[in-house]
């Protein structure tokens, strides 16, 4: 019986640096040109096989553009195991950015989270500002992982994803295993609410529409 | 800020946020706004440095309490009950997805100087000291009514008509004593005063079948709370909203509600910037709260007001059994009040403070002109008190529906221990925006294997 993993993952990065976009390639394998800011994106889960037959199921929380008015919710960083925090390698500032997000994490989030730091749109390399030197210094500096995508050809999406899932089952804490803090209902410790009880008469019929 | 909103929300309370998120989900095109630098507003659950910071401005959270982020205090007690409509909206909005939820561990009622627990089965029930042996074969008959009611099956009447028949006709037909009558209206149909029993019966046979169901549901209490506090519902809606599109400003003064000649509203201004929108609704605190806005115009007015007493404990509530959640009930009669005195208790089985401490709120309608005093009885019930935050807050009511001049305000937080009232001012402002009654369809959910 191989292992089985279950981690949330949460988003981070400026307005319009391709988080969006880098989860849909992760997730579908799509990537589309004229994407407007996220609407309507449910929830989202990849999992992730490793050579062991380990697998990880990442269960993957976008910003849903909240971040923009600096108006994340603390339930967003709630429990995450792993955070994905996005540049764009043709923009010196949004790492400025993403370096004041990752402050944000150290300071909100579990310090056990596994932080990956992603320099996104690789494809427009001739256009870009932030160096590969500049961002691994700062990287290695922080302790985080780094890696450099495109998600519009795909090139490094895969790889940094399978990384985070290759570091997490040995550094995320016991209790994170087989479900992260939010997981679907199989791993709930809780009560169900989607789960309709048998109760005694006199009670009205529950609804499953 | 240049853009033009179909709706305008103000304030992220749970009524806001959920009508926020159910908005969005219409396809509304909606920004919503929050003077506060947190979600949730009245309804939100604060970290230490928070709490201190609303309370105690100048003083820092002792040490001895622990860490600041191990607390989610609740500003309004309340729980989730487990049958009832605040349920059905989570379920059917798919925001359950953002929560966790467990138990409230007990139910407790007071009676003559100690507490006991709601029988939550027979078993209980039968043990129960709340009734002697023969009061407790009236009260089983009564229930066994309550239970084969069949609406249309008139011998299932025992020639009780629900809509004419008061529910003290219904009590002496039983033949209940006033103690037996003081535990089913205020520890099960949850009426804060008695005003209930020289009414129809039918609402309070609906709310004794909402408790019963929703004790069934999960066993042993009827009501849940959300992991981290309540504040997390707001948060979830939120989320909810903002995943349709919805544009959230947190820590946003809101400076003035703009109007036209004819007292319409245009826009929300924030400083020198306006913003436009079709409608706005937001919680009576942004629209005055009381004294009159611009234009003199009084859109809220007190209904009455409400003390609640924050209270930190290193022990668990005496007489509970060591419960780490509860709820008790002091019945009005029973310290010769008009309304009920609840507390509410919740610990660090919940994700809502440091191990070792309980969060108790007791709440009660203010009568007097020494709220504190009124209290006082709830108070004595938690043993010694580690510390204590003390509020009386008005309960606003909005003059008017808002179709006039298309600005909706909710009503605020009131003394009942659970959220049907929330929902039901949910479904009133939603009427009152749309035309149209509320009617929740599940979202398609987009889930990968």
């Amino acid at each position: 019986m191989s292992k089985q993993f279950q981690f949330k993952l949460v988003l981070l990065g400026e307005s319009a640096v391709g988080k969006s976009s880098l989860v849909l390639r992760f997730v579908k394998d799509q990537f589309d040109d004229y994407r407007e800011s996220t609407i309507g994106a449910a929830f989202l889960t990849q999992t992730v096989t490793l050579e062991d037959q380990t697998t990880v199921k990442f269960e993957i929380w976008d910003t849903a553009g909240q971040e923009r008015y600096k108006s994340l919710a603390p339930m967003y960083y709630r429990n995450a195991n792993c955070a994905v925090v996005v540049y764009d390698i043709t923009q010196a500032s949004s790492l400025e950015k993403a370096k004041s997000w990752i402050r944000e994490l150290q300071r909100q989030a579990d310090p056990s989270i596994v932080i990956a730091l992603c320099g996104n749109k690789l494809d427009l390399a001739a256009r870009r500002q932030v160096s590969q030197e500049e961002a691994k210094k700062y990287a290695d500096e922080e302790g985080l992982m780094w890696g450099e995508t495109s998600a519009k050809t795909g090139e490094g999406v895969s790889e940094i994803f399978t990384a985070i899932a290759k570091k997490l089952p040995q550094t995320a804490p016991p209790s994170a295993r087989g479900g992260a803090g939010r997981p679907g209902a199989a791993a709930r410790t809780g009560v169900d609410l989607n789960k309709q009880a048998t109760a005694g008469p006199g009670q009205t019929e529950p609804c499953n529409c | 800020m240049d853009e033009e909103y179909d709706v305008i929300v103000l304030g992220t309370g749970l009524t806001e946020c959920i009508l926020s998120g159910l908005l969005s989900v219409e396809g509304k095109k909606v920004l919503h706004m929050d003077r506060n630098d947190y979600y949730g507003g009245d309804s939100a659950s604060l970290n230490l440095t928070q709490l201190y910071r609303k309370f105690r401005p100048d003083q820092a959270p002792p040490a001895e309490l622990g860490r600041d982020r191990d607390y989610a205090v609740d500003l309004i007690p309340k729980f989730i009950i487990a049958n009832g409509e605040l349920t059905r909206i989570l379920v059917h909005t798919d925001v359950t997805r953002y929560l966790e939820f467990k138990q409230i561990a007990g139910s407790f009622v007071y009676r003559d100087g100690k507490i006991s627990k709601v029988p939550s089965t027979e078993m209980e029930a039968v043990k129960s000291p709340l009734m002697g042996l023969f009061e407790k074969r009236r009260a089983k008959k009564f229930f066994e009514f309550l239970q084969s009611w069949k609406e249309d099956d008139p011998n299932t009447h025992q020639g009780i008509d629900l809509d004419k028949h008061t529910m003290s006709q219904v009590y002496e037909k039983f033949g209940l004593e006033p103690g037996t009558q003081d535990f089913i209206g205020h520890a099960m149909a949850l009426y804060l005063d008695d005003d209930y029993k020289t009414k129809p019966a039918r609402p309070t046979y609906e709310r004794i079948v909402l408790y019963t169901s929703s004790m069934a549901r999960y066993g042993k209490s009827p009501y849940i709370y959300p992991l981290y506090g309540l504040g997390e519902l707001p948060q979830a809606f939120a989320r909810l909203s903002a995943i349709y599109g919805g544009t959230y400003m947190l820590d946003k003064p809101i400076d003035e509600i703009v109007t036209d000649a004819d007292g319409k509203f245009v826009g929300v201004r924030s400083g020198n910037e306006t913003v436009k929108a079709k409608q706005v609704v937001g919680d009576p605190s942004y629209f005055g709260a009381g004294k009159p806005t611009e234009g003199g115009k009084v859109r809220v007015v007190e209904e009455g007001k409400v003390i609640r007493a924050i209270c930190f404990l290193k022990h668990p509530i005496p007489g509970t059994d060591d419960a780490d959640s509860a709820q008790i009930i002091i019945p009005q009669n029973q310290v010769g009040r008009r309304n009920d005195i609840y507390i509410a208790m919740v610990s660090s089985t919940h994700n809502v403070c440091a191990k070792d401490v309980y969060v108790a709120i007791v709440s009660t309608i203010v009568e007097t002109d020494r709220p504190e005093q009124e209290i006082a009885p709830g108070l004595q019930l938690l043993g010694p008190i580690y510390d204590k935050f003390v509020s009386v807050s008005s309960i606003y009511t909005p003059t008017s529906g808002g179709q006039s001049d298309n600005i909706f305000i909710t009503r605020s937080y009131d003394a009942t221990s659970h959220f049907e009232t929330v929902v039901d001012d949910v479904h009133d402002v939603w009427k009152r925006m749309m035309g149209k009654d509320l009617t929740l369809q599940k979202r398609n959910v987009e889930v990968e294997a």
